[in-house]
Parts: structure tokens; sequence; C-alpha cells
């Protein structure tokens, strides 16, 4: 069992991009339900991704990605991420992140109607997660 | 036969009409160029998306939800892609014929206008445009498509629209483009056929199918349409190449013509010219 190969094929696709394809050993990420890790060997899955980061970690390493909305399908040797937004880290900016929570903070505070507060919130969500990210 | 003076005035404005058109095709090749790649770039997310949707849909085959089945409502909403600059051959009209054509009756029918000339065309024949996107087709970016599709969605939802299509021109290659019209909802997929001889694992869904369908085909509906705007976009400027690529040699044609013509015209009067002044010489002899 030792020597047996654990690495699985992911791929993170977005609508303009091939995000990424690679080998990786294990992956984390967040999903509506929680967050989540897999090996190989999971069992087929479809879930729907929330605002997180995505770590992979490859046989050489680990690589973190922000990535907002989706959803992701896992089979046994391989997960495929349809993402609606992915970025690494260094094409994060931070300034504008900065500014995104701060607007959606004081939109939450004024407390208008019911669809801007869900709007509102996923938005402080998605710029928590790049400022995360990008500090990291 | 016209003289010299306006034949002359006539080439010098065709030669500028042809510098015109020349650039213009230039310009759509390299615009061109960079839309291919993005419709390319933006395959492989569709593609994959179909996959999942379809293989979703073949192994549950009994659910019954309103994104499958459709809403009571007669009414038809269409997006409509077009483009806002004209001089692009037949690629706006062919859209517009394409509607028209439908055989949906035009009280049936909201308009979602992408694109100045297919809603300015549409509305102008009495259909009711509901909403008017025209500014995204200059640089459709995702969420720009999301959008104009969540705001559809929602009214599909609340019952205002029972059926949605999309009105799009579909790039083949650089010559060749085809208006289409698909259906975006109800969904109509070919659930996919189980294979035999591959052992089927039962697929999981987190949350339940009923939500997850519920997240996932706006998703798809939002990708279909994404394609469809980079699609046509490329569409539209290899129909404006083309377009500007026969113009510039229609140009040409009509250069030549005149130049002949001009120089016929030059000659007869340098003749006529050669004889008065014979003419004249031996009067006086």
């Amino acid at each position: 069992m030792a020597e047996e190969n654990k690495s699985f094929e992911v791929e993170i696709i977005c609508p303009d991009r091939v995000f990424y394809t690679g080998k990786a050993v294990f992956l984390e990420m967040n999903t509506v339900e929680g967050r989540m890790g897999i090996y190989k060997n999971h069992i087929p899955l479809t879930s729907v991704l929330a605002p997180g980061i995505v770590r992979i970690t490859e046989e050489g390493g680990m690589r973190k990605a922000a990535v907002h909305a989706g959803f992701v399908e896992i089979l046994q040797d391989k997960v495929t991420m349809l993402a609606e937004i992915a970025e690494w880290p260094q094409e994060i900016d931070l300034a504008r992140a900065e500014e995104a929570r701060n607007r959606a903070e004081s939109r939450i505070e004024e407390k208008s109607d019911q669809i801007d507060m869900a709007r509102a919130e996923l938005a402080l969500r998605k710029s928590l997660v790049r400022i995360n990210l990008a500090n990291q | 036969m016209a003289t010299m003076r306006d034949i002359k005035r006539r080439k010098t404005s065709i030669q500028s009409t042809q510098q015109i058109t020349k650039a213009m095709k230039l310009v759509s090749t390299v615009k061109l160029q960079k839309a291919r790649t993005r419709a390319e770039e933006s395959k492989p997310y569709f593609n994959h998306m179909y996959e999942t949707v379809s293989s979703m849909l073949g192994k549950s085959e009994n659910i019954t939800h309103p994104y499958l089945t459709g809403g009571d409502s007669k009414k038809k909403a269409i997006v409509t892609i077009t483009s806002n600059r004209g001089l692009a051959g037949g690629y706006n009209s062919n859209i517009s014929k394409l509607i028209m054509n439908s055989g949906f009756s035009k009280e049936d029918v909201i308009i979602y206008a992408v694109g100045t000339k297919g809603r300015d065309f549409l509305s102008g024949k009495g259909y009711y445009v509901k909403e008017d996107y025209s500014d995204v087709i200059n640089s459709p970016q995702y969420s720009d498509a999301k959008t104009i599709c969540d705001t559809i969605i929602q009214s599909f939802a609340a019952g205002e629209i029972g059926e949605i299509y999309l009105a799009y021109t579909s790039f083949k290659n650089t010559v060749s483009q085809e208006a289409k019209l698909i259906k975006l909802l109800p969904v109509e997929i070919e659930p996919k056929k189980k294979d035999s001889s591959e052992k089927s694992v039962p697929m999981n869904y987190e949350p339940n199918e009923q939500e997850a369908l519920d997240m996932i085909i706006p998703k798809y509906i939002t990708s279909l349409f994404f394609g469809a705007m980079v699609e046509s976009v490329a569409s539209e400027n290899g129909a404006r190449m083309q377009a500007m690529d026969s113009a510039t040699s229609n140009a040409e044609a009509m250069i030549d013509d005149l130049s002949l013509k001009y120089n016929r015209a030059r000659q007869g009067s340098i003749t006529q010219e050669l004889t008065e002044i014979i003419a004249g010489a031996e009067a006086i002899s």
C-alpha cells in the first residue's frame, strides 16, 4: 500500500481560462456545507462551492487560491472544480478587496432591504477571503 | 459621356472609401483573433458544465423541477445578441430575421436585448423590449452574464415567463457564422445514457439533488449565455472582416473600371484637340 500512487488529478476551470490542472495528494476547499478535505478514492460527490481558500497539496508543496462560487465534481481519481472566479494570491488586488470589505460592512450596518443584505454579506465574505489569502 | 473631371472626382471618392474599408478590415482581423482566443478559452468551462449537468440528469431521472418542466406562462423571453455597430454584413439582420421567422407571436415575446442593432430593429417591428444590456457586448465579462441571467431567471421563477430562448451567432470558422435560436429554459439536455461497460458508481449530492440542481442549473445557463456572447463577438468580427474584404475588392474593381474610362476620356480629348489644331493649320495655309 505504501508505494501506491496517492495522487489524483485536479482541474480548476474558470469561464475565461483553465485556471489549474495538475496532480494533488490532498485538496481542501470550502463548500456550502462546510470545509472539506479530499484524498484519493473519495466517494463520487457533487457539491456547491462557497467563497473560500482552496489548498492544493501537491507532491512538491502546497498552492493556495481564492475561489468564489461554483461547484465541484469529485470522482475517485479526479476532481473538477468549475469556479466562477478563481485567483492566485499574487493576482489579488488587496486595496480593492479592502475597499470592498468596507463598503460591504457599511451596507450591512445600514440594514436596508433583504436582497441587499444577502448580497452585501456575500460581498463581505468574498473580500475577506481575498484579504486573508493575500496576507498569508 | 462623363467629363474627365467628373470621372476623376468619382475615382478619388471611391479610393478614400476603399482606404476606410481596408482599415476596418485590418481592425476587425485583429479583433477577431482576440475574440477567437477568448471563445476558445471559454469552451472547457462550458463543456464540463454540460457534462456535469447531463450526467446529473441522467442519474436522477424522476426529478421534477421547474427548471426542467417549464412554467405555465405563455410568455417567451428571447435574449438577442447582436452588435452595437453596423457594417458587419448580414450579422445583425440574420438574428432579427431568425426571431421574425421563429413562429412565436409578437405578443408572447419579451426581448432582452444585448446589442443596439437588434434592439432597434425589433422594437421598430413592434416587439416588446423589456431590458437593454447593450453595453455588455463591447467586452463580455462573466459577471455581466451572471447579472443578466439572474434577472431573467428571477422572472422565470416568479412565473412571468414560461420559456427562455437565446438568439446568437455561432462561430464555425472565419468565413462561416450561423445565427441560432436555442432554448435555455426549461433545460433540454439529452440525459447521458448509462454506459453498461462502465461500472456505475452512484453520484452523491451535497446539499441534496433538488438544491444542487437549484444552484447548478442557473450556473449552467449563465455559462451557456457567456459562451454565446464571446462566440457572437467572434462572429461579429468575422462577419465584418468578410464584409469589409469584399467591399475593398469591389472598390478595387470600380477603380479599375473608372481608370479605364478616365484614360479613354483623356485620349479622346487629346485626339480631338489635335484634329482641331490640324484643321486650323490647314485652313491658314
